[in-house]
């Protein structure tokens, strides 16, 4: 039934356009071409000058409508240290174009109107101008020149690698088919060595046990993170191209099989920082359908995306991002246990099953108590 | 000589400038029984007449544009609409709608990126680069540079039929049980280089790559024909500096076409040997599907450096067949000289040029060394400057005219009206510190679209409306046609301009759902209001194909040879040219291709065949 109406509707619409068709070839021959055209030139003119209008009043009217989603602006500004400078030449990018788009828009329309045909005229014969387009060779060029160097001078500082010297924190983000897998390097501060063919249900990131590095990693099911730390992301995939995206961040590297790949950044603002920013716009105060009892602002997280289309669960890779003061952070991460100690230990996985690792004592209990089963490690 | 020319009635001028100067080839002796179109099959089929095949390239083009965007249609109401049942539609789309025991229908994720991926395929390729540039390098190579025909007519004609084999490659994927290709129209490995991967990489994407390896076979060989045409077979008198912005355009384009399109043929068969034979171009240390692969040394960015080597330059062997048409139809309808035509000619080089240095501008966040952005970033943002000319230039044609204002100018200005607000986004991706947060969101997508698809598409509508009269003898219906512009242009703008707001706000681009995350939940408006401006806006799409069928047999006759009044040479041949375009002699030319001077008899241009008058100086 639906399909016949809208066979219905085109048909109708095909003859309506071929009668509208028929109606004006005949007008114009009771009219003559020159002055159908003369008249058509006079109505065109108007139109492009009303559009020129509308259109312009559009795109204000729109851009300052959603000002509070642009980058920089309103609640939406950068959680991260870096993400100021990007901010930065967003809105002088912004404002360079908005002044070019404005000008040559209405240029463009205006002349369309101001010189519309009519029999009686004739076109001015200008076919060139050195000193005009010296002009708008020259100030594009400048006007790149100082977009170029300030967004390189930013870029390149944002996408430094840690210094050898540097304090920070580092921990490993894997993309797989459809979700990301969060390491943490424990105690001793490193990722273990990974090896792709060990992977297998119960090690799921492949990591070799015989790595002492592997022994205190940590898996998570979300990313906690300190305010004010300097954190370098391991990203990794294990299947196809995957991309690391923290909208809030901005933050975005692809994951690469076979190519770890890295950003560096640091959080600024803690989940309730940003929580409490947001309470303060109309759009946010409004119940979470999925939580009615509370405002979108309370219900707000940080979250990972992937940016790089990876098969059909693509558009569900979501992960938290908690950003808590460092205090919390510490608690947090003690109450995480090792992935190799609580789920590798003394099974068939472990090259040193049934020996004694260096610095234990007691095989029969080891330090870290067995039965608390972690709840994050493996999927 | 000035007197004798002057006397002959207009209606025969150009006929008489061609017999008393033209140059005679004896075509005509030699092509008794005209063997090119003796009967329906060698003149509607395997045509070698390179108006033919124009129009089998447009008509081809048109029938994928609307395929692709159908297509774009259904994978818009999944996002606008995703609360609304889809069971409707499931008679045609089948087994790739579910619909549960309430008889609620859902697009299939599979299918939603097989959508995705098969409309940017069909429209950049089928339509943009054959259907756009395919049409009108044959339609106007020839006629507007004098020759008989293509340097290669048999070529030519394999040409067409290589892109119809690689369209019908194309449309067989959408039948087969696991579906199209669904990995996007980058068709990144390791994705689209393992079946288990993704439902559309086993089967889809090797009819995918069958079908872009044969399209690439296509432009080879129209593109080897163009080249070779423009330089050797242009008529006498018509220097390189003497030829009109269209024939520079598809020149410039056919150069770049030449020398990018086998790089990707040289991805592709890479590829093909990563599907087939086990070797690891692309590949390194994949767990997938539970089970580890061999394939180890191997970089996916070597693919995407090899894609972008043509992906780049394609934007640009799209846009610049629709700059060279959009000068033209400006020129002649504003009845001046394009404004700084060597400069236009200059700048048109400068972005060929610098498309090839420019590639890795797609790959900023790929992984590839933050450093190599210094270099690409420069670059690309250089390209805003020939850009912008180009720009000016087109507004610069406008001052000062006397615009005539119909189908095709309309399609012109929207076409500028368009670069500007497509390119201007470009600065911002260009800009690596940007493209941080902006790349892979709607941000891109509403780019892109604007830069090459939409303003692509005006460039191409601007040429059909301006050159229907020479390929059928008859006009495209105006008021149908400016209903058409209208329509196209605010839904244009209503459908991707939205998009950039999505973008900013960091929305992910190639979501089957937006519903996951929430930060891109806020849009369900937008992406309604998205939805349905695309729904209006293809309904304006078949007014044209109405407008262009029903000219094709009763629109109104064209009964002069120059409707237009333009000067360039494609106007003195007969209305209706038969194979060889000119009955007897070929037109030689005296003049570059805008002479607007004001004239005493009350013309205000002068055709290229006419000669100098005894005081006047040759512009080029």
């Amino acid at each position: 039934m639906t399909g016949l109406l809208i066979i219905l509707c085109f048909a109708l619409i095909v003859i309506i356009a071929l009668q509208i068709g028929k109606v004006t070839d005949i007008t114009n021959k009771i009219k003559g071409e020159v002055e159908a055209q003369n008249s058509t030139n006079r109505r065109v003119g108007v139109y492009f000058l009303i559009f020129m209008v509308v259109f312009l009043i559009a795109s204000f009217a729109s851009a300052i409508y959603y000002r509070n989603y642009m980058l920089g602006f309103g609640p939406h500004e950068s959680a991260s240290e870096h993400g100021g400078s990007l901010d930065f030449i967003f809105k002088l990018t912004l404002w360079v174009t908005l002044i070019v788009f404005v000008l040559t828009q209405i240029a463009l329309f205006y002349f369309a109107f101001r010189y519309r045909g009519n029999s009686g005229r004739k076109a001015m014969f200008f076919s060139h101008d050195t000193k005009l387009e010296v002009i708008w060779t020259g100030v594009p060029a400048v006007a790149m020149a100082l977009l170029v160097i300030g967004g390189l001078d930013a870029w390149n500082e944002v996408m430094a690698d840690v210094g050898p010297d540097e304090e920070y924190m580092e921990f490993e983000a894997t993309g797989y088919q459809f979700a990301w897998a969060l390491r943490y390097p424990g105690e001793d501060g490193k990722l273990g060595e990974r090896d792709y063919t060990m992977i297998n249900g119960s090690n799921p990131l492949g990591q070799d046990w015989t790595d002492e590095a592997n022994w205190d990693d940590i898996h998570v099911n979300e990313i906690v993170l300190p305010v004010g730390k300097k954190v370098r992301v391991r990203i990794t995939a294990r299947d196809v191209l995957h991309s690391f995206f923290l909208p809030h961040f901005r933050v975005k590297m692809d994951a690469v099989p076979g190519m770890p790949t890295y950003f560096v950044f640091t959080p600024s603002k803690t989940t309730a920082e940003y929580r409490a920013q947001l309470s303060q716009y109309p759009e946010y105060q409004k119940p979470d359908p999925n939580d009615p009892e509370k405002q979108l602002w309370e219900t707000f997280d940080y979250e990972l995306a992937c940016a790089e289309l990876c098969g059909n669960g693509h558009f569900s890779m979501r992960k938290v991002v908690k950003i808590v003061k460092q205090e919390e952070y510490d608690k947090w991460l003690a109450e995480q246990k090792s992935y190799y100690l609580t789920a590798i230990r003394n099974t068939d996985q472990d090259p040193f099953n049934g020996e004694l690792l260096p610095g234990e004592t007691a095989p029969e209990e080891p330090v870290v108590e067995e039965e608390n089963e972690t709840e994050t490690g493996g999927e | 000589m000035a007197n004798v020319v002057t006397k002959t009635s207009e209606l025969d001028r150009s006929d008489f400038l061609i017999q008393e100067f033209g140059y005679d080839d004896h075509f005509h002796d030699h092509h008794h029984g005209d063997k090119y179109q003796s009967n329906f099959i060698s003149t509607y089929i395997f045509s070698q007449d390179h108006k033919m095949i124009a129009k089998q390239f447009l008509i081809t083009g048109m029938i994928w544009a609307i395929i692709g965007a159908a297509m774009s249609l259904i994978f818009r109401m999944q996002l606008g609409f995703p609360e609304e049942s889809m069971a409707w539609i499931k008679p045609l789309l089948g087994k790739w709608i579910t619909v549960n025991a309430e008889g609620f229908g859902t697009l299939s994720q599979d299918f939603y990126y097989s959508l995705v991926t098969l409309h940017g395929t069909i429209i950049v390729f089928f339509v943009l680069t054959a259907g756009l540039s395919g049409t009108f390098s044959n339609l106007l190579i020839p006629l507007q540079i004098g020759a008989r025909d293509m340097a290669s007519p048999f070529l030519n004609m394999l040409s067409y039929w290589f892109f119809f084999l690689a369209g019908a490659v194309m449309l067989s994927s959408l039948f087969v049980s696991t579906g199209p290709f669904s990995g996007g129209w980058v068709a990144y490995p390791p994705l689209s280089a393992l079946p288990q991967a993704s439902m559309g990489s086993g089967v889809g994407m090797t009819l995918w790559l069958v079908s872009l390896v044969l399209f690439v076979v296509s432009v080879l060989l129209g593109g080897i024909n163009y080249i070779t045409t423009v330089l050797n077979l242009r008529t006498k008198g018509m220097g390189m500096w003497r030829m009109p912005l269209t024939i520079w355009s598809f020149f410039l384009t056919a150069i770049i076409g030449l020398l990018s399109f086998p790089v990707l043929a040289s991805g592709f068969f890479l590829l093909m040997l990563d599907r087939g034979l086990g070797t690891s171009f692309y590949l390194s240390e994949i767990f997938i599907n539970g089970q580890v692969l061999d394939q180890v040394g191997g970089s996916p960015i070597l693919y995407q450096h090899l894609f972008w080597f043509l992906g780049h330059p394609e934007v640009y062997i799209i846009i610049l067949p629709a700059m060279g048409l959009t000068s033209e139809v400006l020129s002649v309808h504003s009845r001046k000289p394009i404004f700084g035509y060597k400069a236009m000619v200059y700048s048109m080089m400068a972005i060929g040029f610098l498309s090839f240095i420019v590639w890795a501008h797609h790959m900023f966040m790929s992984g590839v060394n933050p450093f190599i952005a210094n270099f690409f970033v420069i670059f690309t943002l250089i390209i805003a400057v020939p850009s912008a000319v180009k720009v000016f230039n087109w507004i610069t044609t406008l001052y000062g005219g006397n615009i005539r204002f119909n189908s095709a100018s309309m399609y012109a200005i929207g076409f500028v009206s368009m670069f500007i607000s497509g390119g201007l986004t470009g600065i911002f991706l260009g800009n690596s510190a940007i493209d941080i947060q902006m790349h892979d969101t709607y941000f891109v997508v509403a780019h892109f679209h604007i830069v090459m698809g939409v303003a692509a598409f005006f460039g191409m509508f601007a040429g059909v409306y301006h050159w229907f009269p020479k390929m059928y003898g008859r006009f495209m219906n105006e008021t149908l046609g400016k209903i058409h512009f209208w329509g196209t242009l605010v839904g244009a703008y209503a459908v991707f301009g939205p998009m950039h707001y999505l973008g900013v706000a960091g929305v992910a681009r190639r979501y089957y759902s937006f519903d996951v995350f929430q930060a891109f939940g806020h849009f369900d408006g937008m992406n309604k209001f998205i939805t349905i401006a695309a729904i209006v806006t293809f309904v304006f799409q078949i007014i044209f194909v109405v407008n262009f069928f029903y000219s094709i047999w009763r629109g109104k006759k064209v009964t002069t040879k120059n409707p237009w009044q333009a000067p360039t040479l494609e106007w003195t041949t007969p209305i209706r040219p038969g194979h060889g375009n000119w009955p007897g002699k070929l037109p030689t030319v005296q003049r570059w291709a805008y002479d607007y001077y004001s004239d005493e008899e009350g013309k205000d241009f002068t055709e290229q065949i006419e000669p100098l008058k005894d005081d006047e100086k040759s512009v080029h």
